[in-house]
């Protein structure tokens, strides 16, 4: 990278003592890269089948005789396996689409910053065209009309979440572009794409690095938001989300069915926020 | 003088900017919701055809779908959004017209309650940044979006309803006790997001050159955030609070649906499932207009509070 | 929040709601002395309902309530059976295609104007009328030239009924029709106030226009809120009309609903949450109600197409490999009866044929599932790959997961499960290219097994299996034509057995009816129908606290 490069005390190095310094976002750190490691690896050290359902065991506690430890669900699958599979797919979601969103932000934001003038007008106008669409009604439809697709609800929840990014990285390129490394390439006759690719794009790495952390559990929410109405993953694949939206409707009854997902969510939201806002303070080029 | 000009003529434009962004809008969802499959007349129990043919010939389903999307524009423009398919008893109309207001209510008061508790938390948090105080309030702030909804309410139901007795488990009547928990539900996870804007845009200005020249003055701190760093710090949740604005009070299907409220959101979704053509339709307009209109308040409120702000750059 | 109990589950605080007092009946009605002061039922009833116009109405929500603002001229007892309503009684002809009804005189619409024969004329021509666009019409098929008119070969005056003097009827048939008089309580034949309709047009429906001539008057219509329904001091046996008002709620959650009526705002919840039947049970037992519904829950196969086309071997094996017991009992768990059959029981005198291997044990049935299965060319290196299809909802998922969990453990059949968007199920379910298995069943709107049976007639509406068979088809003719109930019921029974040695269906239960109903309600019962008329109902005074 070519801002690593810069000799002396960069602004990365700054950045990266200020983030050392709060405790809160390196907790968080090592929590969710434990907690990934355990979703990735967790389900091959347990001998239940995620989608076994075990006919004298429905709807049982967390128990070590019977094995499960977390207990099972309704239909006598269990729990544990469930939340460790689960939390593969939430945060795959949460990854992928997050990236989805992230491509198509900065490429039309940085363009559109860049360009300006019409182009930037009519890049705009689309994007109030869209932001002026409610965002559910649009994700209900992708759902409804091509099915429960994993691959589809990545691409659904990006291609409706990078309007944000597009904004932030078109204010951005705004600024930059009168910068004088901007101006230099310009008078060197690079062309435009390749500023943009060059010049732009690295110096919003900033700014890109904290909304994709706060990005992420925006996006597994929303994913358990379509499992609550019931257009989430299909069966017997799951998500946290599907997980948590089972257990809540037998809160009382299987209170295990919500509680050991809904910490595994809840960590997570809480983990990613907290690393995001720790960027933030870290990283965000407008701060001190 | 040049500047309140300079108002009046983004806001002339503005305006003037709405009308093809709604003729697009109205195009987009027009088509978009005739592209799901099926119909609103399919049921379990399948029509013959004679009374399929009977009922699209009724609501107009049978002529060919660019002469009903210009009916449709027609009626727009004198601001009929037709029958509902699905509520036969009522006009799009006429359920717009008595759903919104309840969720306004709802939507309203959450917005108010998270524009407060938000600010506090995160002027709170700014001021002891990296301390546990900062830590905890942040944490406490953040509950709101790291736990899904659909879990927070029918648990408040279970503590205040169902096990303390205190208030009503669901329903609505316009009584306050009634809005009570839903209004909390709805505003937590936007408490979340204002106070880490209030955060964020608090030390942001907390670092400035005027606030240390402020506080060289010898003026206590609390004068130094009430006199002069509160309204900058503002700028970012205003901007954030228009579009959110517009989310909240067209509702929430989540808490609509767990405490049996009849406001706007969950047409959205029901709409959209049962193929209410003309319902979601309605409500979706409706809301790009509600999202038009509270941007360009936004846009005004910005300018009053940051006189800086040049219109040709930010548009 | 008590947190306990030997199994994890949390346990509410102690019951303290107040408890009913003992009912005491004189002469078959309740004792006044025993009555609350204030008679307000309120019931939890479903979705938001579409419309309370009687003859564009359908699904169940709306007729509830349309059973206690209209009054048809047949009604029904609190057990569902059938009795006289407007019509005080009435003349069949001997070949069972004219009916005479003869009208109460002291029938009364709810703004005091005598209801009359032409109220039903109107109403049913109405309702068969192709302007009014009614989904409910074909329930009217059996009238004579109702098929004409709704088609709009026919104008609606062509409709085969008249009205033979102000409170003389006549409705002439196409077929002898045996539950045609059940028919008669249904919305789709309820008379209108002609006055209202002229003038309100198709607003007449809202509350402040409605007329109606049942116990109970429209009072108040909150959109997704509730509805007020007030006694009709104009209805002819208003006298035994206890109920005062009844508030009808609307519930898309019934997790909602269930708090609700657990926090004492609702007497009758419309069904209580998946899952939950051991917790009601321990905490509200008095209180849950559960009971035989006229419905079957079964899943279906797409005869037309690969693997199920020409393989009856395939589907018998797929068809026994399943443990009804263990899913009636472990997944839908609020006692369903297994069901090896098409027709539900409880339908008069009908009984469906019940198959061999119905006695036999679940060991028994898998292995001549083991059988059939290789017999017909799969093995455990060779599986049927097989997609069960279902529409969205937790209880179909549950089902869903469980049979296909059978499957693989019995036969290790992969199936592999597709949850869809209602409306995309219907459409492919009905188009027949997409499905293998997918979720069935049916809910009858009146009592008679010939409901379900021509479901399966080549060509039908519903006929998603494609289903084909020109002998059954024949049959279902005669069945149409035949007057005398036994043979009729005979050749019902023939129809299902030949139905069922083809496996177009896999039976899995018979549904039933599910709620919480406060102590306090009494003077319903339960019946097949789940037609439950508030103008029956009553509540009791509380006890005296203390005692």
């Amino acid at each position: 990278m070519e801002l690593g490069d810069i000799r002396g005390r960069s602004p990365w190095e700054d950045a990266w003592h200020r983030l050392l310094k709060n405790r809160a976002a390196v907790f968080s750190a090592f929590i969710m890269a434990a907690m990934i490691l355990v979703v990735i690896i967790g389900p091959w050290l347990i001998s239940w089948e995620a989608d076994f359902t075990d006919w004298d065991n429905t709807s049982t506690g967390p128990s070590l005789s019977t094995g499960h430890w977390f207990g099972t669900d309704a239909v006598g699958r269990d729990i544990l396996v469930r939340t460790l599979e689960g939390g593969r797919i939430s945060l795959l979601v949460g990854f992928v689409a997050t990236l989805v969103s992230l491509v198509i932000g900065v490429t039309y934001g940085s363009i559109a910053g860049f360009y300006g003038g019409i182009t930037d007008r009519v890049m705009m106008r689309i994007v109030d065209i869209i932001y002026a669409l409610p965002f559910m009604f649009f994700v209900i439809l992708l759902m409804v009309v091509f099915g429960r697709n994993i691959i589809l609800i990545f691409v659904a929840i990006g291609a409706v979440n990078w309007l944000d990014m597009a904004r932030i990285v078109r204010g951005q390129t705004l600024s930059l572009k009168n910068t004088e490394f901007v101006e230099a390439a310009q008078a060197c006759g690079v062309g435009r794409l390749d500023i943009i690719r060059r010049h732009i794009v690295p110096n919003l790495l900033g700014v890109v690095m904290v909304y994709v952390t706060l990005t992420i559990p925006q996006v597994i929410l929303v994913e358990s938001f379509l499992s609550f109405l019931g257009l989430g993953v299909q069966e017997p694949m799951s998500s946290w989300g599907a997980l948590v939206n089972d257990g809540a409707q037998d809160m009382e009854s299987a209170p295990w069915t919500l509680i050991f997902p809904a910490v595994f969510l809840t960590v997570t939201l809480y983990c990613f926020n907290y690393i995001g806002d720790g960027l933030r303070d870290a990283l965000d080029p407008k701060d001190r | 003088m040049m500047h309140e000009h300079g108002i009046l003529r983004h806001a002339a434009q503005r305006l003037l900017g709405v009308l093809p962004t709604m003729l697009l809008l109205i195009t987009v969802v027009f088509f978009l919701v005739r592209v799901a499959p099926g119909g609103p007349f399919d049921s379990e129990k399948a029509l013959p055809p004679e009374i399929q043919a009977n009922l699209e010939a009724k609501y107009h389903l049978d002529e060919p779908l660019i002469q009903q999307y210009f009916r449709y524009l027609g009626q727009i423009l004198v601001l009929d959004f037709g029958p509902s398919f699905q509520y036969k008893d009522w006009t799009v109309n006429e359920l717009i017209a008595e759903g919104f207001p309840v969720s306004l209510t709802v939507g309203g008061l959450a917005m108010v309650l998270a524009f407060l508790v938000g600010t506090m938390i995160g002027i709170t948090a700014a001021m002891k940044q990296n301390t546990p105080v900062d830590y905890s309030t942040m944490g406490f702030a953040m509950l709101g979006i790291s736990i899904p909804n659909f879990v927070v309410a029918p648990l408040l139901i279970l503590v205040f309803a169902v096990y303390a007795g205190w208030l009503p488990a669901g329903g609505w009547d316009w009584s306050v006790q009634r809005m009570v928990l839903p209004v909390i539900t709805l505003a937590l996870p936007m408490i979340a997001y204002v106070a880490r804007l209030t955060r964020g845009s608090m030390i942001e200005v907390l670092h400035s050159n005027f606030i240390r020249t402020a506080r060289a003055k010898g003026l206590p701190e609390k004068t130094v955030i009430r006199r002069h760093a509160l309204k900058p710090a503002m700028l970012p949740v205003i901007s954030f609070m228009g579009p959110a604005t517009a989310g909240l009070i067209t509702g929430s299907v989540v808490i609509e649906r767990i405490y049996a409220i009849p406001g706007l959101g969950s047409y959205f979704v029901t709409g959209a499932l049962n193929r209410d053509y003309t319902l979601v339709m309605g409500v979706v307009i409706f809301y790009g207009l509600l999202i038009i209109l509270l941007n360009f308040i936004v846009d005004l409120l910005y300018a009053w509070l940051n006189p800086k702000i040049r219109y040709d750059e930010e548009y | 929040m008590a947190c306990g109990g030997d199994d994890g589950q949390l346990t509410p605080p102690r019951d303290n709601r107040p408890r009913p007092v003992d009912e005491l009946l004189v002469d078959g009605r309740p004792d006044p002395s025993t009555l609350a002061a204030e008679q307000v039922l309120r019931r939890a009833n479903g979705e938001e309902p579409q419309t309370l116009d009687p003859h564009l109405a359908e699904g169940v929500p709306s007729s509830h309530i349309l059973r206690d603002l209209f009054e048809g001229l047949t009604t029904e007892a609190p057990d569902g059976t059938v009795i006289p309503g407007t019509a005080q009684r009435w003349n069949i002809s001997r070949d069972g295609k004219t009916y005479t009804f003869y009208l109460r005189r002291d029938a009364r619409w709810s703004n005091g104007d005598p209801v009359m024969a032409e109220d039903f004329v109107l109403g049913l021509q109405r309702s068969a009328d192709p302007a009014t666009a009614s989904n409910y019409a074909q329930v009217l098929l059996p009238i004579e030239n109702a098929e004409a008119v709704l088609g709009g070969m026919l104008p609606p005056d062509q409709l085969g009924i008249e009205a033979l003097d102000e409170f003389t009827l006549q409705i002439r048939l196409r077929d002898p029709t045996p539950y045609f008089l059940g028919l008669l309580s249904h919305s789709s034949t309820y008379p209108v106030h002609r006055p209202s309709l002229a003038e309100h047009g198709a607003r007449f429906s809202r509350p402040g226009n409605l007329v109606s001539n049942g116990a109970y008057e429209l009072r108040e219509w909150v959109v997704r809120s509730h509805i007020l329904v007030e006694r009709n001091p104009h209805y002819h046996s208003a006298d035994q009309v206890l109920l005062d008002r009844v508030y009808y709620y609307p519930y898309e959650d019934q997790s909602t609903a269930l708090k609700q009526y657990r926090a004492g705002e609702l007497h009758w919840t419309y069904e209580v949450p998946n899952n939950q039947f051991k917790w009601l049970q321990r905490h509200h037992p008095e209180e849950l109600v559960v009971s035989p519904w006229l419905g079957s829950y079964f899943f279906g196969f797409n005869l037309t197409r690969e693997p199920f086309i020409e393989s009856p071997d395939l589907r018998q094996a797929l068809v026994m490999a399943i443990d009804r017991e263990l899913l009636t009992e472990k997944v839908s768990q609020f006692g369903e009866q297994p069901s090896f059959t098409l027709v539900p029981p409880g339908i008069g005198e009908y009984q469906s044929p019940q198959p061999e291997w119905a006695d036999w044990t679940q060991q028994e049935r898998n292995d001549e599932a083991r059988r059939l299965y290789a017999a017909a060319g799969y093995s455990q290196e060779r599986p049927l790959r097989v997609e069960i299809r279902y529409n969205t909802s937790e209880n179909h998922k549950k089902m869903a997961l469980a049979i296909a969990s059978l499957w693989k453990q019995v036969l290790g059949v992969h199936a592999t499960l597709v949850n869809e968007e209602w409306k995309v199920f219907l459409q492919n379910r009905e188009q027949k290219f997409l499905t293998q298995v997918f979720r069935a069943g049916w809910i009858s709107d009146y009592g008679d097994p010939y409901s379900f049976l021509e479901l399966f007639r080549t060509g039908h509406g519903q006929n998603d299996y494609g289903y084909s068979n020109p002998v059954y088809d024949e049959l279902l003719t005669m069945i149409a034509s035949e007057r005398i109930p036994a043979r009729r019921r005979r050749l019902m029974e023939e129809a299902e057995r030949m139905l069922l040695e083809t496996w177009p269906i896999i039976p899995v239960y018979t549904y039933v009816t599910k709620r919480l109903v406060d102590r306090h309600v009494r003077g319903w019962e339960n019946n097949v129908m789940d037609h439950h008329y508030s103008r029956y109902m009553y509540l009791l005074k509380s006890r005296p606290a203390g005692s």
